[in-house]
C-alpha cells in the first residue's frame, strides 16, 4: 500500500506543493510580522503602575507601558541563572517600557511575573513625549509659571495642555525664523564669501567691489540682529513655564515646558479617543523631523529624500530605458548585436548594487564631480561642491542600477504591439521616426509606464550604493528650499531604506528605535508593494487590451 | 518592413516642389531618430563596458611594477669635514643631512648637492667619537657616543614657512636632551657601540663600552612645576652577559625589547621593561654556517628585525607569540638580495618595506607584507657608504665608495599588494603562523595592513551557499507545482504574490534578520532544526491520509488546489515544531541546545551567524529563482507532456522524464541568477552578520562578505590610497564573478528560447 502510494509519486507532488504553502505563508508572514509591529508602534497603550519586589529589592513602584512579554522555559531559565518560585513550566518575563531615561538610565526594563505583586491602570498617570531623553511616564502634581505654582491637582492637567499649547505654537515660530530666515541670510552670506573668492581669483577684487559686499553684509548682518532679537525674546517667553511631575519612585521632578513635545494620559480614552490619537500619531511620524539621532520624531526628511531622489533617477532612466528598448524591437535587427545587448541589460540587472556604488562612487563624484568643481566651482576649493557624494549623484547610480528594469518593461510592451498598426501607419506615408513618435510610443506608453514604477520601486528600496554616492544619517537641510537655485542638487539627502539601516543598528539605543524602524519598514514595504501592485495591474491591462486589438 | 518603410520615403521625393524641404526636413529627422536610437542601443553595451573598464583603471595601479630612475649624481658636498655615518632627508625631498665622523652635520639640497649650511655638534675638546647611533630613521634622532663615556644626542627638524607664497625649508639641529653631553658610563670607558631611542617621557641610551660592559640609561622626564623647564633623571644599570660579541644593538620603540646579535650570528633578546632589572629573555643563533651577520635593523614599527648576512639574504625575524602565551623569535620571510654581503639596510618610514644595498652597491627595495621584491638596480660608483629613503619612500639617497652621492627618485605607490598577499596566508607580525587576515585600517602609523581578500571571498561563498540551501529547494519545488500542476485559477494569484516578495527592500529583510530573527533564532534553535524535520513529514503524513478521505470529500477540493489545502497543515507543522522543541532540547541536549554544543563540541554561537543569513538570504533569492525556473517550466511545449501523458505516464514521471529535463537549462540559469544575486547582496549580511571576517566553517559563527567589506569600508577610505584600490578590486571581482554567471544564465536562456520555439 504505502510502496505503491510512493510508486504514484504524488508524496512528491505533495511536496511540491507544500513548497508552495511554504514560500506564501513565509510572504504573508513577512508582511503580517511588519504590518503589526508598524502599526502598534501609533497605537496610545495604557500606562500600567506595578508593585515589584524581586529576590534582594525592596518593594517598589514601576510606571511604564507594556511591550512585549516572553516565555523562558523553566530549564533554560535555571541555566541563565533565574530561579522559579512556582516550578512552573516558563518563566514569564514582561518588557516595560519605562521611559525617564535621564533617571534610569535606559528607557525599558525586564519584570518577571513572578515578582509582581500588584498592577494597576490610574487615571492620573501621564506621558510626556520630551525633546530630549525620551519619554516621561508619571504624574503630574503641578504648573509652574516663572517658579511660582498656578494649578495643582485635578486643574493642573488642563492648565498645562492650554500652556504647552502657547509654548508649541511659540516653539514653531522659533523653529521657522531658525530655519528659514537665518538659514536664508547665512544660505547668502556663504553665497557673498563665494563671490568674492571667485573675484579674488580672477583679480578682480577691488575696492568698489569690497564696499559693495560690505554693505551687503552689514545688511545681513542687521535682519539677522533683528531676526536674533524676535527668536530670543519668544525663546525668554516660551522658557516661563514648567511642569513639577512625580516619577514612579514619587520623586518630585521640574520639567520644563519648552522641552516638551506632547503629553497624553491614555489611561482615561476611549477606544474613539485612542483611535484619533493614533490617526494624529502617525500624521506627526509621516510629517515630522527626526530627534535624538533620529531615534523619536518623524522622518518626514527621509521621505522627502527619497521621493525627490527617485523622481529625479525616474528623469534620467526613462529616456535611456525607452530608446534602449526601441533600439532592440523596432530597428535592430535580430542578430548577433541585440544578443550582446541582451546579454549586457542581463549583466546590468544581474551587476551587484554595491558594485554601482562603487562605480558611481568613484566614475561620477571623483572623476566627474570633481572635474566639475575644478572647472565652475574654483572659488570654493578646497571644499568640494559636487565633487562629493549628493543627490544628483545617487540619482545618476541609481538611474544605471535600474535602466534594465525599463527596458524589459518596456520592450515587452513593444513586443505586444500588434504589426498591423505599424505598417498601417508606414502604408500612410509616415517615415518610421513619425511612426514610432505618433503611434507605436503612445500605444507603448503604460508599459513604459509599467517600467518606470518597478524601476522607482527598486530604487526607493535600494540602500548599499546609496550609502556610497550620497546618503547621510541626518541631512541639515532638505535639498529643495527657498534659497536660489531651490535644488540643490549637491546636497546629501536622508532616505528611508538608510534611515532603516542606520536607526536599526547603529544608533545608541536600538531598543527604543526599534517600534519606529518598523514603522519605517512597514511604510516603505506599502509604497513598494503599492508601487508593484499598481505596476501589475497596468501590465496586466495592456495585455488584456492588445489581445482585443490582435483578433 | 524595412523595404516597405524605404519604398514609402522615396515615393515621397516625388511629392510637389512646395513642400520639397519639408520633406527634406522630415527624412532628416528620420535619419537623426534612426542614429539616436542605435546610439542609444549600443550605449547599454557602453555602460557594462564602462562599469568594467572605470573597475579595471582604478584597481590597474596596484598591478603596475615598480621603478627608480637616477636623477642626479653629485660629490659628497664638504667631503673634507669627515665620512658619513647617517644620511637623512626631509619630508618634501628637497633637503638632506648628512651627520660626519667627526661630529658635523652638513645640510645640503637633494637636488643639486649644494651646502646649505654645516653644523658643528657640542663634541667637547680632546675626545673622540667613537660610536653612533640613530633613534629609528622616521625620527630623525641621531646619537654619537664618544672617547669619555659620554654621548651627543642630536635631532634635526625641518621648519616649513611660506614668505611671498613660496615654501621655504629651514632646516635645524635640536638638542631634545640639552646640548651638554650625556654621562652613559659612569667609568668613562669609550663608547663602541651605541643604541638610542627617545620618548615624551622617557629615554634610553644603551651603550657597548671599550672594556666589553653593556651598560643601560634610561632618563625619565621630570616636569618642573614652577618654570616650563624640564630635567632627565637617569637610572643606570648594566646588563650582565660577555659583551665582547656584541656588535649590532637595536632598542624597541616601546623600550622594552633588547637585540644584540655579533657577527657569527647569536641574537639575544634582552627585557628591559625594568631597566634596573634587565633581564635576558631569548638567546639563538639567526645564520647558517660560514655566514656572519653584516647589517641588522628595525622594519618600520620596530617589532620585526630585519638582519642582513654576509651571503646576500636579508631575513625577517619577529618575536612571535603563540596560544599558551610563550614567545619565541621566528624567522618570518627572507629576501635574496645578491651573493654580496649586504652592508646597509633602510626601513620605509611610514611602510613595511625596506631598501638594502649590498656591498656591489646593488640595491632591492622589498615590501614585507606583499613579500615581493619591488626594485632591484645598480648603482655606479661601486660600495655604498650610506643610504636612506625619503620619509615618503618617493626618493633615495645613497653616498658610494667614490665619493659621490646618487639621487634616484623611486615610484612605489603599492607595495603591500601582491598576487599572495591577497590570496595566500601571510605571516603578519605578531601573529603564531602565516594567516588569511582582513584587518585594513587601524589609527597608527606603523600598522600593518591585511588585506587578504580571501576571507571575505570565503565569507561571501560561505553566506551564498546557505543562502542557496535555503533557497533552491523550496524555490524549485514551488516553481515545479506552481508551472505544471497548480490550477490556473490559484496560479495567477500565487506567481505574482511570490514574486512580490523580490520587490522587498533588502534593508527590511536584513533589518528584520537582524533585530528579530537572530534572536528569535536564538531563542528557539532547536525548533528550528525541528521545522527542517516535522514540516515534511506533517505534509507527507497528510498526504497519506488524504488518499482514505472518502471520493466525495475529496472532490470538493479542485485539481491543483492542494497548495491552498496545505497551508493550515504547514502552518501546524510549524507549530508543533515550536511546541516540541523544549522536549525535545530537555530530552536530547540537556535542556540547552547552545550550552550542549559549547560543552560538548566546543562550537561558539554568535547571535548574528551563518544560519540567520542564510535564512534571510534565502528568503531574498526565492522570488528571483522561483520566477525563472517557473517561466521555464511552464513554457514546456503542451504537446511533450500530454504525449508522455498519453503513453501512460504518471504525472509525477512526466514532470521528472519530461517536463523537468526539457526544462532543465532554465532551471539550471534562474539557479546561476539566483546565485549571483545571493553574491552580490549586501544589505543582509551588512545587517544579519556580526561582519567579522573569520574564516570559519561553522554555520553559528558570523562572516563577512566582499560586498559588506565595500560597504563598510569604502566611505573611509582615502581616494587613490591602496585600501581603496583594493576596495575597487573586491568590486571588480565580484563584477566579473556575476558577469560570467549571468552570461552564462542568459546564453542558456537564450538558447532554450529557440529550442522551444522550434519545438
Amino acid at each position: 500500500m504505502m510502496k505503491a502510494w510512493f510508486k504514484s509519486g504524488s508524496p512528491w507532488i505533495w511536496m511540491t506543493a507544500g513548497a508552495v504553502s511554504l514560500n506564501l505563508i513565509l510572504v504573508v508572514g513577512l508582511l503580517l510580522l511588519i504590518a503589526v509591529r508598524g502599526l502598534g508602534h501609533f497605537w496610545p497603550a495604557d500606562i500600567i503602575e506595578y508593585r515589584y519586589q524581586d529576590r534582594d529589592g525592596p518593594e517598589s513602584a514601576i510606571i511604564g507601558e507594556a511591550v512585549a512579554t516572553s516565555l523562558l522555559p523553566a530549564a533554560q531559565a535555571r541555566a541563565a541563572g533565574h530561579e522559579l518560585l512556582d516550578n512552573g513550566e516558563y518563566l514569564v518575563q514582561h518588557l516595560v517600557k519605562t521611559g525617564n531615561r535621564d533617571i534610569l538610565g535606559s528607557d525599558f526594563r525586564w519584570i518577571q511575573q513572578q515578582y509582581i505583586h500588584a498592577q494597576s491602570t490610574p487615571d492620573d498617570l501621564i506621558m510626556v513625549e520630551r525633546r530630549e531623553w525620551g519619554n516621561f511616564y508619571g504624574r503630574l502634581l503641578a504648573v509652574k509659571e516663572d517658579g511660582a505654582v498656578i494649578a495643582q491637582g485635578e486643574q493642573a492637567w488642563q492648565i498645562a495642555q492650554q500652556k504647552l499649547a502657547t509654548v508649541l505654537e511659540q516653539h514653531d515660530e522659533i523653529d521657522s525664523l531658525q530655519d528659514h530666515e537665518v538659514g536664508a541670510i547665512n544660505y547668502e552670506l556663504e553665497r557673498l564669501r563665494l563671490k568674492q573668492r571667485g573675484l579674488e581669483l580672477k583679480n578682480a577684487w577691488n575696492d568698489a567691489a569690497k564696499q559693495e559686499f560690505t554693505a551687503q553684509k552689514q545688511t545681513y548682518e542687521k535682519q539677522y540682529q533683528v531676526i536674533q532679537q524676535q527668536i530670543s525674546k519668544l525663546s525668554k517667553e516660551s522658557k516661563r513655564y514648567s511642569l513639577v511631575v512625580a516619577e514612579a519612585g514619587q520623586k518630585e521632578i521640574s520639567l520644563p515646558l519648552n522641552r516638551v513635545v506632547k503629553m497624553t494620559r491614555p489611561n482615561t480614552m476611549s477606544v474613539l479617543d485612542k483611535c484619533i490619537e493614533y490617526v494624529g500619531n502617525f500624521a506627526t511620524f509621516v510629517s515630522d523631523e527626526p530627534r535624538e539621532a533620529n531615534t523619536e520624531g518623524g522622518i518626514f526628511p527621509a521621505i522627502f529624500g527619497t521621493v525627490l531622489m527617485v523622481m529625479l533617477m525616474a528623469v534620467v532612466v526613462t529616456p535611456f530605458g525607452v530608446i534602449a528598448a526601441v533600439y532592440l524591437r523596432e530597428y535592430a535587427k535580430q542578430g548577433f548585436i541585440t544578443r550582446v545587448i541582451r546579454i549586457a541589460v542581463n549583466n546590468l540587472a544581474g551587476v551587484p548594487s554595491i558594485v554601482y556604488g562603487v562605480f558611481g562612487l568613484g566614475f561620477f563624484v571623483y572623476i566627474i564631480g570633481g572635474n566639475i568643481d575644478r572647472l565652475f566651482f574654483p572659488e570654493a576649493a578646497p571644499a568640494p561642491v559636487f565633487g562629493t557624494p549628493g543627490l544628483l549623484w545617487a540619482s545618476l547610480t541609481l538611474a544605471l542600477m535600474t535602466l534594465p528594469v525599463v527596458i524589459v518593461a518596456t520592450e515587452e510592451g513593444l513586443s505586444r504591439i500588434p504589426k498591423s498598426i505599424r505598417e498601417g501607419s508606414l502604408a500612410l506615408g509616415a517615415t518610421k521616426a513619425e511612426t514610432l513618435w505618433r503611434t507605436v510610443l503612445p500605444m507603448a506608453s503604460p508599459a513604459i509606464m509599467t517600467g518606470l514604477i518597478l524601476a522607482v520601486a527598486r530604487a526607493a528600496g535600494e540602500v548599499a550604493p546609496l550609502m556610497l554616492v550620497g546618503v547621510v544619517k541626518l541631512a541639515p537641510t532638505l535639498p529643495l528650499d527657498g534659497n536660489f537655485p531651490y535644488l540643490h542638487l549637491d546636497r546629501k539627502f536622508m532616505h528611508l531604506g538608510f534611515h532603516i539601516y542606520d536607526v536599526g543598528f547603529q544608533s545608541p539605543n536600538v531598543e527604543a528605535a526599534r517600534p519606529l524602524v518598523y514603522a519605517t519598514s512597514l511604510l516603505l514595504v506599502m509604497v513598494i508593494i503599492g508601487l508593484n501592485m499598481f505596476a501589475i495591474s497596468i501590465r496586466n491591462n495592456l495585455r488584456e487590451k492588445y489581445r482585443a486589438l490582435e483578433n | 518592413m524595412t523595404e516597405a518603410h524605404s519604398t514609402q520615403t522615396k515615393a515621397t521625393l516625388f511629392q510637389t516642389a512646395t513642400s520639397d524641404r519639408y520633406q527634406r526636413w522630415r527624412l532628416l529627422k528620420d535619419k537623426m531618430v534612426a542614429r539616436g536610437v542605435v546610439a542609444g542601443g549600443l550605449s547599454i553595451i557602453l555602460a557594462v563596458v564602462l562599469i568594467f573598464f572605470y573597475l579595471l583603471y582604478v584597481v590597474f595601479p596596484i598591478l603596475l611594477p615598480s621603478h627608480a630612475e637616477a636623477v642626479a649624481r653629485y660629490d659628497v658636498p664638504e667631503q673634507a669635514l669627515g665620512n658619513t655615518v647617517f644620511l637623512s632627508m626631509e619630508e618634501q625631498n628637497e633637503v638632506a643631512v648628512r651627520f660626519t665622523d667627526t661630529g658635523k652635520a652638513i645640510f645640503f639640497s637633494v637636488a643639486t648637492g649644494q651646502l646649505i649650511r654645516t653644523e658643528a655638534l657640542p663634541v667637547p675638546e680632546q675626545v673622540q667619537i667613537t660610536s653612533y647611533a640613530h633613534g629609528g630613521v622616521d625620527k630623525g634622532v641621531i646619537a654619537f657616543g664618544l672617547s669619555d663615556g659620554r654621548a651627543v644626542v642630536v635631532k634635526h627638524d625641518y621648519k616649513l614657512s611660506y614668505p611671498n607664497g613660496k615654501r621655504v625649508i629651514t632646516p635645524a639641529i635640536q638638542y631634545p636632551l640639552g646640548t651638554e653631553p650625556l654621562v652613559v658610563d659612569k667609568q668613562g670607558q669609550a663608547l663602541t657601540k651605541l643604541a638610542v631611542k627617545l620618548g615624551d617621557k622617557n629615554s634610553t641610551l644603551l651603550a657597548k663600552t671599550a672594556d666589553n660592559r653593556m651598560v643601560l640609561s634610561s632618563l625619565s622626564k621630570k616636569e618642573s612645576l614652577f618654570d616650563d623647564e624640564a630635567t632627565w633623571e637617569a637610572t643606570d644599570s648594566v646588563i650582565e652577559m660577555a659583551a665582547d660579541e656584541v656588535d649590532f644593538i637595536l632598542l624597541d620603540k616601546e623600550l622594552r625589547n633588547l637585540y644584540l646579535a655579533s657577527r657569527a650570528g647569536d641574537l639575544t633578546v634582552v627585557d628591559i621593561l625594568d631597566k634596573s632589572k634587565p633581564e635576558i629573555k631569548h638567546k639563538l643563533n639567526v645564520l647558517n654556517q660560514g655566514v656572519q651577520i653584516s647589517s641588522m635593523e628595525f622594519l618600520n614599527g620596530d617589532i620585526s628585525l630585519l638582519i642582513g648576512d654576509t651571503s646576500g639574504v636579508m631575513a625577517q625575524w619577529s618575536m612571535v607569540r603563540d596560544q599558551q602565551n610563550h614567545f619565541s623569535i621566528e624567522k618570518l620571510r627572507a629576501f635574496k638580495v645578491s651573493d654580496a654581503p649586504i652592508i646597509t639596510i633602510n626601513p620605509e618610514q611610514r611602510r613595511k618595506g625596506m631598501l638594502a644595498a649590498d656591498a656591489n652597491g646593488e640595491i632591492g627595495i622589498y615590501s614585507s607584507t606583499a613579500e615581493r621584491e619591488l626594485i632591484k638596480e645598480k648603482i655606479a660608483g661601486g660600495k655604498p657608504v650610506s643610504v636612506t629613503l625619503s620619509p615618503r619612500a618617493n626618493a633615495m639617497l645613497l653616498q658610494s665608495e667614490d665619493g659621490k652621492i646618487n639621487h634616484w627618485t623611486i615610484e612605489n605607490e603599492h607595495p603591500e599588494v601582491s598576487w599572495s598577499s591577497l590570496w595566500n596566508k601571510v605571516w603578519y607580525e605578531s601573529y603564531p603562523k602565516p594567516d588569511y587576515i582582513w584587518q585594513s585600517s587601524a589609527a597608527s602609523n606603523d600598522f600593518e595592513p591585511k588585506m587578504s581578500l580571501t576571507p571575505l571571498v570565503f565569507g561571501t561563498l560561505k553566506a551564498s551557499f546557505y543562502a542557496m540551501l535555503m533557497g533552491v529547494p523550496l524555490a524549485l519545488f514551488g516553481a515545479i507545482y506552481t508551472g505544471y500542476f497548480m490550477a490556473p485559477s490559484v496560479r495567477q494569484y500565487v506567481k505574482p504574490g511570490v514574486e512580490i516578495m523580490g520587490a522587498l527592500p533588502t534593508v527590511i529583510l536584513g533589518f528584520l534578520a537582524g533585530l528579530w530573527l537572530a534572536p528569535f533564532v536564538e531563542a528557539n534553535l532547536t525548533g528550528i532544526f525541528a521545522l527542517l524535520m516535522i514540516v515534511p513529514l506533517s505534509v507527507m503524513v497528510f498526504a497519506y491520509f488524504w488518499q482514505f478521505l472518502p471520493e466525495q470529500a475529496r472532490h470538493k477540493i479542485p485539481d491543483g488546489w492542494d497548495a491552498v489545502v496545505l497551508i493550515p497543515v504547514v502552518i501546524f507543522g510549524a507549530w508543533l515544531s515550536f511546541q516540541l522543541s523544549p522536549s525535545i532540547e530537555a530530552l536530547c541536549f540537556n535542556g540547552d541546545l547552545r550550552t550542549w554544543m559549547r560543552e560538548e563540541f566546543g562550537i561558539g554561537y554568535d547571535q548574528r551567524n551563518t544560519l540567520v543569513v542564510g535564512l534571510a538570504m534565502g528568503f531574498a533569492v526565492i522570488p528571483m529563482i522561483f520566477s525563472i525556473a517557473e517561466d521555464a517550466i511552464f513554457s514546456v511545449p503542451k504537446h511533450l507532456t500530454t504525449g508522455s501523458l498519453a503513453l501512460g505516464a504518471t504525472p509525477w514521471q512526466t514532470m521528472t522524464k519530461v517536463v523537468l529535463l526539457t526544462a532543465s537549462p532554465g532551471i539550471f540559469s534562474a539557479i546561476m541568477i539566483g546565485f549571483g544575486r545571493a553574491v552580490g547582496e549586501t544589505m543582509i549580511v551588512l545587517m544579519a552578520t556580526g561582519n567579522t571576517a573569520v574564516m570559519d566553517l561553522s554555520i553559528f559563527q558570523g562572516l563577512r562578505t566582499l560586498s559588506a567589506n565595500i560597504a563598510v569600508e569604502m566611505p573611509e577610505s582615502e581616494v587613490n590610497s591602496t585600501h581603496y584600490r583594493v576596495l575597487f578590486l573586491a568590486a571588480l571581482v565580484l563584477f566579473m564573478f556575476t558577469f560570467v554567471v549571468n552570461t552564462l544564465a542568459e546564453v542558456i536562456r537564450q538558447n532554450l528560447r529557440q529550442k522551444y520555439s522550434s519545438l
